[in-house]
């Protein structure tokens, strides 16, 4: 009878503690699958032929380090004023004679970038305006634990503000230090090529403030666009190529010392 | 809002050669530093327990039980220091709710359930259910009302029930090991999965995080036994913790091992990365790495053990110093936390500049936040061994 009643006891034990642990178990796997399987469904958004696939074109010969770009960006886009906020700037490189090579950013460029080493002892000097690769291979939005930061169907990087949870992790995670914390929102901000700009068919505001055309932006899959043109006819390279992030901002004239 | 900048203004006065303007700040403070200590020490804790259970160490008796609440007591507290750090903690639920597959930090949050619920909980559990059936007849007020529920209603006490309680915990904690390793092993790789930073991206990470883990585990549990058996004035059993410290010796010699070849390796292949670094380590770091991790948390520690297997003075003399090596083994890998995450940080990405880093005493991010996620679990600990003695227990598992 003893036995009995501790078997049916064990059974029932089991039971419960079985479809409970399983159930826990199963909910875990199926969950993150479900995204998968919902991600899957969609046709995959790049390969969407009919969007168009946004991209950038840098000329470095061109920038003359005015930093109108980054100045525009921050007008536009509420970024706050401080100098730790920057959706683009600009870098000012200059190779010494000796080898050295000294790069100041001095409020991201913001006011005009002037050259601090005296003329006799500059080997050469250049420009070079930095925002987000936009990768197609993004590493922030892989790393990002809730898929706050997304890839737009037209192939811009994003970040859902009313979604993200301010864990820093993509911060952490993009090789260019495009992305910050926004002191203000408290989500991680980052540029966007002007996306309210550019889906009512005007260019991102660095572009349009540009006085010498260094930056050039443009649908990557229109044959047509200045931004095809521009790199039919220019050798173009990509930041931290090593990375393999797949970048869509191309740079022309870029040099070694840049990273 | 001027006072919000101040920090970052003065950091910005002492940067040091060019780094992207937003890598001013650190963005993985003093919060993410105790996440993956806190981690570690319950990975170690565990790992000494089933050493014991699974591995058959039966000279480590006296620690299983403790080794097990301290690993549940810091497991408890083991998220909130990520949570605290969060610029939106009430979204925190969405990386259960929406996890992006493709993120380390994402899936940690199911091995760490996976490891509360299906290892952690049930291994306490079978092993201490027929204590709790038997406490339950003889205690009174919130300890008879605690027994009785969390006995769930099975209330056998006789020896059938007693050998089948010890088969399904002998079969979780050997579960358990696996998923001890999953755990700090994949924190490690929450680091070294990040290809941006070449400080962390190692693929050596995972494996240097989990023999950290099981170093830092084993020297708290080594710490509590000995300010338990002072606290309940008992005789510290010597033969166990000659053993413990056996195995610090043994697991701190590989740990070190492999830190030692990361570096070796980096130092002889000499990438891109490598001119910043060894700034980094010889300079911002010396005091955190060379100081702290290396020689206080790691060839004191070897030195000191590594003479005990080949003199073994008296017994009061052992007990001093192992105290003492327990306590620098838990500051060393605290720094070698401190050396991964705050050092990952200091320089920036353009590889050609340091930006400076200053914790605060208040705040989310502060010290004395720090300060609280350590007691906590030393709380906790305390109200388990009150609730749950693993010395007055009457069954014990073959």
């Amino acid at each position: 009878m003893g036995t009995d009643r501790i078997k049916n006891n064990r059974r029932k034990f089991f039971k419960t503690s079985a479809a409970l642990i399983g159930g826990t178990i199963a909910y875990s796997l199926i969950k993150p699958l479900e995204v998968i399987s919902q991600v899957e469904d969609k046709p995959k958004t790049t390969d969407n032929k009919e969007l168009p696939l946004w991209g950038m074109a840098v000329d470095i010969e061109s920038c003359v380090g005015c930093g109108k770009c980054a100045e525009a960006c921050k007008i536009e886009n509420n970024v706050p004023e401080e100098p730790f906020y920057f959706r683009t700037w600009v870098e000012q490189y200059t190779v010494k004679n000796d080898g050295e090579v000294k790069i100041e950013s001095p409020n991201g460029g913001i006011g005009g970038l002037k050259q601090s080493v005296p003329d006799e002892d500059i080997f050469k000097s250049f420009m070079v305006p930095k925002l987000c690769n936009h990768c197609s291979e993004a590493p922030c939005v892989q790393a990002c634990p809730v898929g706050a930061t997304y890839i737009s169907p037209d192939g811009v990087v994003l970040v859902d503000d009313s979604y993200c949870i301010g864990c820093s992790y993509c911060i952490n995670a993009c090789p260019y230090g495009a992305r910050f914390m926004n002191p203000i929102t408290e989500v991680a901000d980052k540029c966007t090529f002007c996306y309210h700009r550019i889906s009512e068919g005007l260019v991102p505001a660095c572009v349009e403030v540009c006085p010498t055309d260094a930056r050039i932006f443009g649908n990557l899959r229109d044959k047509k666009s200045d931004l095809v043109k521009f790199l039919q006819k220019n050798p173009t390279q990509v930041l931290k190529p090593h990375l393999n992030t797949h970048s869509r901002v191309f740079y022309n004239g870029l040099s070694s010392e840049v990273r | 809002m001027q006072d919000q900048y101040q920090h970052l203004y003065q950091a910005l006065s002492q940067v040091e050669g060019y780094i992207y303007p937003n890598d001013i700040d650190l963005h993985w403070g003093l919060m993410i530093v105790l996440y993956p200590y806190i981690t570690g020490l319950v990975a170690g804790a565990f790992i000494l327990a089933s050493l014991e259970r699974v591995f058959d160490v039966k000279v480590l008796k006296p620690t299983y039980g403790l080794a097990l609440l301290t690993a549940l007591a810091f497991l408890l507290v083991a998220t909130l220091p990520l949570v605290s750090h969060l610029e939106h903690p009430f979204r925190s639920y969405e990386i259960f709710m929406t996890p992006n597959p493709t993120s380390a930090m994402a899936i940690f949050g199911f091995i760490y359930l996976w490891y509360l619920m299906a290892v952690l909980l049930l291994e306490i559990w079978f092993d201490y259910r027929r204590d709790f059936v038997i406490w339950s007849k003889t205690s009174t007020g919130f300890k008879k009302l605690f027994y009785k529920v969390i006995t769930l209603g099975i209330n056998d006490t006789d020896e059938k029930s007693a050998k089948l309680d010890n088969k399904l915990g002998y079969f979780i904690t050997v579960l358990g090991i696996p998923s001890a390793f999953l755990l700090h092993g994949y924190v490690g790789f929450i680091f070294g999965s990040i290809k941006a930073n070449p400080w962390w991206s190692t693929v050596l990470m995972p494996v240097i995080f989990l023999f950290s883990a099981m170093v830092s585990g084993i020297a708290l549990v080594m710490v509590i036994y000995m300010v338990v058996c002072w606290v309940r004035k008992v005789r510290i059993d010597m033969p166990a913790l000659d053993t413990i410290a056996k195995y610090l010796f043994y697991i701190l010699i590989i740990d070190f091992t492999l830190e030692s070849l990361d570096q070796f390796h980096r130092i002889y292949e000499a990438e891109e990365s490598f001119d910043i670094i060894k700034v980094l380590v010889s300079g911002k770091l010396n005091i955190t790495l060379l100081l702290m991790q290396v020689m206080l948390g790691t060839v004191i520690p070897l030195f000191v053990i590594g003479l005990f297997q080949i003199y073994k003075p008296a017994e009061k003399i052992r007990k001093t110093a192992y105290f003492i090596v327990g306590i620098f083994v838990l500051i060393g890998i605290f720094f070698m936390r401190w050396n991964v995450v705050i050092g990952g940080q200091l320089f920036s990405k353009s590889l050609s500049g340091f930006t400076s880093f200053k914790a605060v005493y208040y705040g989310m991010e502060g010290y004395l936040m720090a300060a609280l996620w350590l007691i906590l679990p030393l709380g906790i600990l305390a109200f388990l061994l009150w609730l749950m003695p693993p010395w007055k227990k009457l069954s014990y598992h073959d």
